[in-house]
């Protein structure tokens, strides 16, 4: 070895070249704002007043800052034939009896393939992994077909029941499982007399809560930001984002009031990451698929 | 499989004694509680995700529409007329494997690369930036501000700054330019592309041990690319396939950001993909039987990129 390494206390320096630092802070410094630009951009628009959206050249700092788009999408979607507020119902609605039914079925399946051992365990988890291989879109026609038989099309249920069997979360909350929850507590918590359902609820459960929420945010995520749906055709069962749309073609005038209402959207899906932020990538750090 | 797990104390039958039907029986027996768990998810499982595929495979050989019944076999002809009689199809397959081949491999070496330079970073200022990062994939419709920015009047961003530096003298239509449509949609869905592959890599990162830098730089590791290839890829394999399985998923997956920003059908079916010509057919006109074939070929697309991906990551490393 030619080269002499480079100790501090007992610790090796790994080697890192000054113009590597520099070259990666710089792609970091751009690839940042051109992910943030466009997000910061929201809320500024968001705060502008009118006068200053009809300014040429656009700026990206708002002189006077005012909170009047926010009120304004109250009494604009209060004239509207369906209240402002059903929308907003509609969208948590959907999301919390989503998430809440995926995060019972899915956790019960994952501890099920994770822990158990019984015929048939590889080739379901294979067939769910199949399942992550593809866009659920692909299925969209056929879903309408199945979701017309059970009479289930233009009600909550067309969303809701289709969501609860996300692969995605169990997924992850069966990695996570297979890693962080040991087989010999599960085995004392047997000996002990518990019923396997007990030893779910009881013993594996608690120990992922990284898990629990990663589950939710995948659920939440996909279900929050579900825009129009060709399962539902009444008014009074469309999202909050669908409404959204509906006011940003609006044009112009509008633009105020469709940046405060995703600035409205964006804030719960975002306030959430914030919070969980160091479990979700405690739970990544099992996410790996074996070849 | 099941077979190869070791009987437990506890079980009365050994494997031994007897047939491997009855045994596996005896197992199924022994674990009524498991399947009893996985039930409800699998059930709705099957439902709406296998029965729905099926489903398609079989409708792609009719020409089922909802209304004339019963639906009468069609063979393959709904195939050959994809790629004979389509022409918006073929320019459908070509724009989907642009987008996909675009965005696919980019945001996954996107959210690889800044997974890794982050990495580094103290953990107060990494969990910052990586929320700068994440944040545009859960934040629903936040994309289309790109519309605003793109605006095709003198308000949007981009017009006015060109105009004001001189570069244009009058606004480019940006949306309705079947020119400018599909970059401006590849990098309004690469925006929104660092999500969940992303925080795995991120955590894939974080796993591995600094005793294994520390014991290739003695081993003469000369930098951090090498270190990077040698080391932290080949353990990160398990991260790198799960990745890649996500990114292909979604490269086939932005029909949504493609409607919203361009509106459907696009200007000259310049951004038009075959999902959307999936939701034409299979939702506009309930020509299902059609919109099945499309599906199928969908599907074989999908499954034949994730297998070519999976044995190319294999080599990683080597």
């Amino acid at each position: 070895m030619s080269k002499k390494l480079r100790t501090r206390g007992h610790r090796v320096v790994l080697n890192r070249s000054a113009g590597g630092d520099t070259g990666i802070t710089i792609m970091l410094t751009i690839m940042g704002l051109f992910m943030f630009l466009p997000m910061y951009y929201v809320v500024i628009q968001s705060l502008k007043p009118l006068d200053e959206h009809f300014m040429f050249p656009p700026k990206f700092i708002v002189i006077n800052p005012t909170l009047d788009n926010f009120a304004d999408l109250f009494t604009l979607m209060g004239d509207s034939w369906v209240p402002f507020s059903r929308y907003i119902f509609n969208t948590v609605f959907i999301t919390i009896c989503g998430t809440i039914g995926n995060l019972i079925f899915a956790s019960m399946a994952a501890y099920s393939l994770a822990k158990l051992r019984f015929p048939g365990r590889n080739a379901i988890f294979q067939i769910i992994v199949m399942s992550l291989m593809f866009h659920s879109t692909v299925n969209q026609v056929t879903h309408f077909i199945i979701l017309s038989a059970f009479g289930w099309i233009d009600t909550y249920l067309s969303i809701i029941v289709p969501s609860m069997a996300t692969t995605i979360g169990l997924y992850l909350m069966k990695q996570f499982m297979e890693t962080s929850v040991p087989d010999t507590v599960l085995e004392s918590a047997r000996l002990d007399g518990a019923s396997e359902f007990r030893t779910y609820l009881t013993i594996a459960m608690p120990m992922v809560k990284p898990a629990w929420l990663t589950l939710i945010i995948e659920c939440f995520k996909s279900l929050w930001n579900s825009g129009s749906s060709i399962y539902i055709h009444s008014e009074e069962l469309k999202t909050f984002n669908y409404a959204i749309q509906q006011i940003l073609t609006g044009g112009i005038a509008r633009s105020g009031a469709g940046a405060a209402a995703t600035v409205v959207m964006m804030i719960v899906p975002i306030g959430i990451f914030v919070l969980s932020q160091s479990q979700i990538i405690e739970t990544m750090g099992s996410s790996g698929m074996k070849d | 499989m099941a077979q190869n797990n070791n009987a437990e104390i506890s079980r009365p039958v050994k494997r031994s004694e007897v047939s491997k039907i009855r045994w596996t029986w005896e197992e199924m027996k022994n674990n009524k509680t498991a399947y009893f768990m996985l039930a409800p998810f699998f059930l709705l499982f099957i439902i709406f995700t296998i029965l729905p595929v099926v489903l398609s495979m079989l409708l792609s050989f009719t020409d089922f529409n909802m209304l004339q019944m019963p639906p009468h076999w069609m063979g393959m002809s709904n195939f050959t007329r994809l790629f004979l009689g389509d022409d918006i199809f073929l320019l459908a397959c070509q724009n989907t494997l642009i987008f996909a081949a675009v965005t696919g491999p980019v945001s996954y070496l996107l959210s690889l690369l800044i997974a890794w330079f982050i990495n580094e970073l103290p953990p107060k200022i990494r969990a910052v930036v990586t929320l700068i990062f994440y944040a545009p994939s859960i934040s629903g419709q936040v994309y289309l501000i790109w519309k605003t920015l793109f605006s095709s009047d003198s308000y949007g961003w981009v017009n006015a700054t060109m105009i004001d530096l001189g570069v244009i003298s009058e606004p480019i239509l940006w949306f309705e330019n079947a020119d400018y449509v599909m970059p401006l949609c590849i990098v309004v869905a690469l925006w929104t592309s660092l999500g969940t592959a992303f925080l795995s890599f991120i955590a894939g990162f974080q796993t591995i041990d600094r005793s294994m830098y520390e014991a290739a730089a003695v081993d003469g590791i000369k930098n951090r690319w090498q270190e990077l290839w040698y080391i932290t890829l080949p353990t990160m394999r398990p991260q790198l396939m799960f990745g890649a399985v996500l990114a292909i998923t979604n490269s086939f997956g932005f029909g949504a950001v493609v409607d919203a920003l361009c509106g459907f059908p696009s200007v000259d079916y310049a951004a038009h993909t075959i999902m959307h010509h999936l939701n034409d057919y299979g939702g506009q006109r309930y020509e299902i039987g059609y919109a099945s074939a499309i599906a199928v070929l969908l599907f074989i697309i999908m499954f034949s990129s994730n297998v070519i991906i999976k044995k190319a990551l294999s080599k990683v490393g080597e």
